[in-house]
């Protein structure tokens, strides 16, 4: 059905994109904060996952979100608008020894 | 017929002239001529005069700007008989068909006038729409014979056909009228 | 079986929606176009067209509506006039460089204010660079045989483009005349069910159009546009070929012709004026005035190449303008000194602007401004652009 999906957009009778992850490459890296989850806190309500604008939050097993840091770029919508608080933010320089702890 | 016949209606908003002049246009179809139907549009309103047209052809027909002098002037309500309009593009040749309770002899306009009282008409047999007498179908019987540019019959045709939906007996109601018209018209000429 | 109704022009329009069974129609109505859609919501609510009949808040809600249901991949039919075409322009953009085969009669009214409700080509001219495709009708039966030749061709994989055609407010639109009309199941030989080739919006492969594509795309995509058009060009005489053969009618192609071939002044118009100006050539031909006339047809693509051949004999040209670009000239002469231009051809192309808002164009002024053509071939100059019938 679809004998122009990967054509440049040059080639197609009109402008046609098709979803595919990260499109724009790993954004991952233009992250300058990463969220972190106060699992003690989180309530599971999932208003995160509502909220990511990248699809980067998945809930685990236990409803606590997990973020895919190959593509959450650290707009920290999350930690805006969770209601108890549970997201923050830390220095993406100082994340790795923050999760640590 | 000269090859092309221009018929002017002049009625009243609600009287059916734009009705009249397509099942007209329509009988004239079933001798295999070609027609156009058409009104002059402004702002409808019940009651006011109102202009509707028909154009008779032998072969297609290319004009379509309006039409200034016809060869046939029908007035649907004898009240229209003031209005200067009516008498546009009228010269002695013009059949001016009325629907009026007077003779032609007393009508003081210029053509070859026929009358015929087609309000008594639909007023005895109850063609009425809203309190308006609707003498259009009926002047169609006048008009076949003044002019002689359709057949009655098919005239009653194509009021059959033009008001098709409607109760049987109110389209046979129609037909009789026509044809009634057609007998009783005065011509004075 | 085919058979002959008594119809209005918009009642043509209707009735070749029914032939060609869309199966999705949204309209909004706009006088003079009312009885288009009045007539179709008819026909489906008696179940005598299969369409889904989409009721709408404005026409630009209606093409959008035609946008979704043509970007399924499904046949898609509307029709506006006048300020409810303007309402659509945005619309009509998006139509045409999306390349969504809408069809769309468009009814020729006048722009407000004042309020006027009478025939006028300003809304159609002022469409011309929206992608669409553009014809002008001159009679009703053109009406309908064109509904189902833009279908054919807005359709054809090549061309994959939207179109109107134009008919004149009330002097077709309201005028009843009799016409041959025809049953799908006679006509799917010349107009196959829609079958969206290429691509069509599928849930089971998302895809999204009109994504954002930057000044590294977007100059192509609108060549695109341009080669959809190319296609129609070469497709237009085909179709009307392939019409003829099925109903043996035809309307002309691109411009239709009368007494051309040794004219030495040919009257160019536009809808109902070109076909009465035959009757103008005819009178002036009993006379021994070598008078032609053309009527043109298709506006868009529009036919250069056909202007030009037409200029080769003749020596000159008038040109009538039923619509006015304000602080220029008229549509059609602009666009045909610019063919005649390109290809070096110098004959007198005598502008004139006439017929607006409804003012009556009969075919004794077609005579005039013919007669004026030939003063004007002798001069071997046009003179000013003439506003014909104005009052000063």
């Amino acid at each position: 059905m679809t004998p122009l999906k990967r054509e440049p957009p040059n080639k197609r009778f009109t402008c046609i994109t098709y979803p595919e992850a990260g499109a724009m490459g790993l954004t991952g890296d233009w992250r300058i904060f990463r969220p972190v989850v106060d699992k003690e806190k989180c309530t599971g309500c999932q208003i995160c996952w509502m909220y990511c604008p990248d699809a980067a939050i998945t809930m685990d097993e236990d409803n606590i979100p997990v973020f895919n840091l190959e593509y959450c770029k650290g707009c920290m919508i999350c930690e805006t608008n969770c209601p108890v608080k549970a997201i923050s933010r830390v220095r993406e320089t100082e994340a790795e020894a923050a999760v640590e702890k | 017929m000269p090859s092309l016949f221009e018929i002017r209606f002049h009625g009243r908003g609600g009287q059916g002239a734009v009705t009249g002049a397509k099942i007209l246009g329509d009988a004239t179809r079933m001798e295999n001529k070609h027609f156009q139907a058409f009104a002059h549009y402004g702002a409808e309103r019940r009651g006011a005069p109102v202009m509707a047209f028909t154009r008779i052809a032998d072969e297609a027909i290319r004009i379509h700007s309006y039409i200034y002098e016809p060869e046939t002037i029908v007035i649907l309500d004898e009240t229209l008989l003031e209005i200067p309009s009516v008498q546009e593009g009228m010269n002695e040749d013009t059949f001016v068909v009325i629907n009026t309770t007077q003779s032609p002899k007393d009508i003081k306009i210029k053509g070859k006038i026929s009358t015929v009282d087609a309000t008594k008409i639909a007023l005895e047999v109850g063609i009425l729409v809203a309190g308006i007498a609707v003498v259009n179908t009926i002047m169609l019987g006048a008009v076949a014979r003044a002019t002689n540019i359709v057949a009655i019959e098919s005239v009653k045709d194509a009021i059959r056909k033009g008001l098709a939906g409607l109760p049987e007996k109110v389209i046979e109601t129609n037909v009789e009228s026509a044809q009634r018209a057609y007998d009783e018209l005065q011509m004075g000429y | 079986m085919s058979k002959i109704v008594s119809v209005t022009g918009n009642h043509s329009a209707s009735w070749a929606a029914r032939t060609a069974i869309p199966a999705v129609i949204a309209a909004y109505p706009i006088t003079p176009q009312t009885t288009i859609v009045e007539k179709i919501a008819e026909f489906v609510e008696n179940g005598d067209l299969k369409s889904e009949y989409v009721r709408v808040e404005s026409e630009h809600s209606a093409m959008a509506a035609c946008i979704g249901a043509s970007a399924l991949g499904l046949r898609t039919f509307t029709a506006t006039s006048s300020h409810g075409l303007a309402l659509m322009h945005e619309m009509l953009h998006w139509a045409g460089r999306a390349r969504l085969p809408v069809v769309m009669p468009v009814v020729n009214r006048s722009l407000g204010p004042p309020w006027n409700i009478w025939v006028d080509h300003t809304d159609t001219m002022s469409q011309r660079d929206t992608g669409w495709i553009q014809f002008y009708a001159s009679n009703n039966q053109e009406v309908y045989d064109t509904v189902l030749m833009l279908f054919r061709l807005c359709e054809d994989p090549k061309v994959l483009l939207p179109g109107m055609v134009a008919l004149d407010a009330y002097i077709l639109s309201h005028t009843f005349t009799s016409i041959e009309v025809y049953d799908y199941e006679e006509i799917i030989d010349f107009l196959p069910t829609y079958e969206a080739g290429h691509w069509k919006l599928n849930p089971k492969d998302p895809m999204a159009i009109g994504n954002i594509a930057g000044p590294e795309y977007y100059y192509e995509l609108s060549y695109a546009v341009h080669e959809g058009f190319e296609a129609a060009r070469k497709m237009i005489p085909k179709v009307e070929a392939d019409f003829k053969k099925h109903f043996g009618r035809a309307h002309g192609g691109f411009i239709d012709t009368y007494q051309c071939d040794d004219a030495e002044v040919i009257f160019i118009a536009l809808g109902t004026m070109g076909e009465e100006a035959q009757l103008a050539v005819e009178e002036l031909r009993n006379e021994g005035i070598r008078a032609g006339s053309a009527r043109i047809r298709v506006f868009r693509p529009f036919p250069a190449e056909q202007i030009q051949t037409l200029a080769q004999k003749a020596k000159a040209f008038v040109v009538v303008d039923r619509s006015l670009s304000y602080g220029h000239l008229g549509g059609v002469v602009t666009e045909i000194r610019s063919a005649l231009y390109r290809s070096g051809q110098t004959i007198p192309v005598q502008g004139v602007i006439a017929g607006l808002g409804g003012r009556d164009v009969r075919h004794t002024d077609i005579k005039k401004l013919i007669q004026l053509g030939f003063d004007v071939a002798d001069k071997g100059e046009a003179m000013p652009d003439i506003f014909y019938g104005l009052k000063r």
